[in-house]
């Protein structure tokens, strides 16, 4: 059952890749094709995770070689539990990019949009499920050949700089990835994980020590982990606001996934954890005071994501399974909030077409809704009780302040400055785009103005979750009508659901957050022991 | 394992890694074509020295040669080619955009450095 259940949420995509690129006139195909087979991938990623649930473990070798020689595709409590949330979160997206598309924005929906995204999503599931390093390695290759088309869909000369920074980085490190895989198996006679979890044990220590170096280079450049997450923000931005929100949601979390999976797995005597500890500490502080001093709320958001990048690898340089359980917590809130975040600031660049802080105003009064959207995940983020942010930073500072070492205690310290930087970045964008009244400066053109007080309008859906207030018209964008027609009434009400959807499962997860805990506790508990692990992979040597 | 072949590593990492850092965008384009034959080698490397032939019943007698880092080197050629293509496209793409094949200043970059020059003036002004 598993040898069939396990390679679907890689599979389907990738067939249903290909099939997009035959059907790439039909739009409406395309979409139906996209959300059905992201649906299909969320039924298997539950599958997987039910089975993780019922029999601890579970890996299947791909074509019947046996664990060292073949592909192995494992999936623990872990993988289980990213393999969801990753495939709800490209889900929605999806369904966002699908509501945007059908008022026919052009730039929404390039032909080529649902084919790379299929492949992305491919890649993503493909790192989460890879049991040995070459895989692991292709698997990241699928993904960011995806991204690079995605990044530079729509192409201007801001994205194609954009890009070509993006490629240039992540090939290097790619190159970088390829020469650790070449270097392990030079050193060991092997890149299956199980085998090298076993291997890695009887290598010289500098020699572990340079491979985990290695490792930590390469996930720390795909991961923007300070000071290699100079190319993040200046990339992302740049992007199709829906795309970054792809990107800033699971392209960094994939990496500090097989950087979590590398330690814990190859190397867990630890030997850099100090380093891990520093350069936590680092990529907090860095990334918060980068988020205050920047005008564009998309920068502004970048920023915050490499600095609460920073908690992910705190939580993995305790090298505890407090640390580790709070570190896959972490990262189940940070994917759903940061891209909520996102997907928030395309409606309000939708809105009022503007990004930059400094012209962005009134929001709050042009649209309570909006508002409601980007408050709570915000709070979120700077991790305000009693959203998930709170229980995830929660669990952190708990395994940090509990930790033995002195520097875990005080990065534990840095993390609380990082949370309240946090929402210091937060709440001035809140003050800044919401609370203000709206006095533009600088005005471009046709001034974009969202009227102070909302004006009961015929063409405004209510909305259900606004308590029944009705929303203000499209903030009235160059040469737009001010009335909907039909469609663009769907659009942005689908639009609208798929963003409050995010939020409302931002908090489910504060309320799940009891079942999430002590799943993530076991997920950590397992990366420690390994037995499991290996146990998984070594049964299917010989079937 | 051939010293050769290591050296050979060697100079293309750094050669390389030296394409990569310049400004032309088809100099980073060579340089990373380079580094990726610097890493299929070290695969290949990897694998220990050249023996038989890997196939089963056909070989006469010694030792065979490690044919797994050979279908990852075939991979990893596959991966970069593919990825160069991209590159060359994303480069013309933006030599079509910016009318020169140089990586352009960045924005914020400037932005800031300006920034910086004015408070630099305005101190010695007030001093």
């Amino acid at each position: 059952m598993s040898d069939v259940l396990l390679p679907l949420p890689y599979a389907m995509p990738l067939a249903g890749a290909a099939l997009g690129l035959l059907l790439w006139r039909w739009q409406n195909a395309l979409r139906l094709l996209g959300l059905g087979i992201l649906a299909a991938t969320v039924a298997a990623a539950i599958g997987v995770l039910m089975a993780v649930a019922d029999r601890g473990v579970i890996a299947v070798q791909i074509g019947g070689w046996p664990a060292p020689l073949g592909i192995t595709l494992v999936a623990d409590r872990l993988s289980a539990l990213m393999l969801l949330v990753s495939s709800t979160v490209l889900l929605a997206i999806l369904l966002y990019a699908v509501g945007q598309g059908v008022v026919g924005h052009s730039e929404a929906e390039p032909n080529f949009f649902y084919p790379a995204y299929l492949t992305l999503a491919a890649g993503v599931c493909l790192v989460f499920l890879a049991g040995d390093l070459f895989n692991l390695f292709v698997a990241f290759e699928v993904m960011l050949a995806a991204s690079y088309v995605l990044l530079t869909l729509g192409p201007n000369p801001a994205r194609m700089h954009a890009g070509m920074t993006y490629a240039v980085v992540s090939l290097t490190s790619s190159i970088l990835f390829l020469t650790s895989v070449a270097v392990t198996y030079a050193a060991t006679g092997t890149v299956n994980l199980a085998d090298l979890s076993v291997r890695t044990a009887n290598l010289p220590e500098g020699l572990r020590t340079v491979l985990a170096l290695m490792f930590l280079v390469v996930f720390g450049i795909k991961g923007a982990v300070a000071p290699l997450h100079l190319w993040l923000p200046d990339s992302y931005p740049a992007a199709i606001t829906k795309i970054t929100a792809v990107f800033a949601a699971l392209l960094t979390k994939t990496a500090v996934y097989a950087l979590i999976r590398t330690q814990t797995l190859l190397f867990p005597d630890g030997r850099i954890g100090t380093v891990l500890l520093v350069l936590a500490a680092a990529t907090m502080l860095i990334g918060l005071l980068g988020a205050l001093t920047q005008q564009d709320i998309h920068r502004v958001l970048s920023f915050a994501l490499v600095g609460h990048i920073g908690y992910l690898v705190f939580g993995l340089g305790l090298l505890s399974v407090a640390g580790l359980t709070g570190a896959i917590v972490y990262l189940v809130h940070h994917i759903v909030v940061q891209a909520t975040l996102f997907l928030v600031s395309d409606i309000m660049q939708d809105e009022t077409g503007e990004t930059s802080l400094e012209r962005l105003g009134g929001l709050a009064g042009s649209s309570a809704f909006l508002a409601a959207l980007f408050f709570v995940p915000a709070m979120s983020l700077s991790g305000v009780p009693p959203l998930s942010g709170f229980v995830a930073k929660l669990a952190l500072l708990e395994a940090g302040f509990g930790s033995d070492r002195t520097l875990g205690r005080a990065v534990a310290a840095v993390a609380v400055l990082t949370g309240l930087l946090t929402l210091i970045a937060m709440s001035r964008v809140w003050t800044l785009a919401f609370w203000r009244p709206h006095t533009p400066s600088g005005e471009p053109g046709p001034a974009p103005e969202p009227g102070e007080r909302p004006d009961p309008n015929p063409g405004g859906r209510p909305d259900p979750d606004a308590g029944g207030r009705p929303d203000p018209p499209l903030g009235p964008e160059p040469g737009e009508r001010p009335g909907l027609s039909r469609p663009q009434r769907y659009s942005r009400g689908l639009v609208r659901a798929v963003t409050a959807g995010m939020v409302a499962l931002g908090l489910a997860i504060a309320v799940f957050a009891g079942p999430l805990t002590s799943w993530s506790l076991q997920a950590a508990a397992d990366l420690v022991d390994r037995t499991a692990y290996r146990q998984a992979v070594g049964e299917g040597r010989n079937p | 394992m051939s010293l050769v072949l290591l050296i050979v590593i060697g100079v293309l990492f750094a050669v390389g890694f030296h394409l990569l850092l310049q400004r032309s965008l088809i100099r980073i384009v060579a340089g990373f074509v380079l580094l990726g034959h610097g890493s299929t080698l070290a695969l290949l490397v990897a694998g220990g020295p050249a023996g038989d032939p890997p196939l089963l019943g056909r070989v006469r007698r010694g030792p065979m040669t490690d044919p797994l880092p050979q279908a990852m080197a075939l991979t990893a050629i596959v991966i970069t080619f593919g990825v160069t293509a991209f590159l060359l496209a994303l480069a013309y793409r933006s030599r079509v955009f910016l009318g020169e094949d140089e990586v352009p200043d960045d924005v914020e970059d400037r932005r800031i450095a300006a920034e910086a020059r004015r408070g630099d003036y305005d101190e010695e002004g007030g001093g």
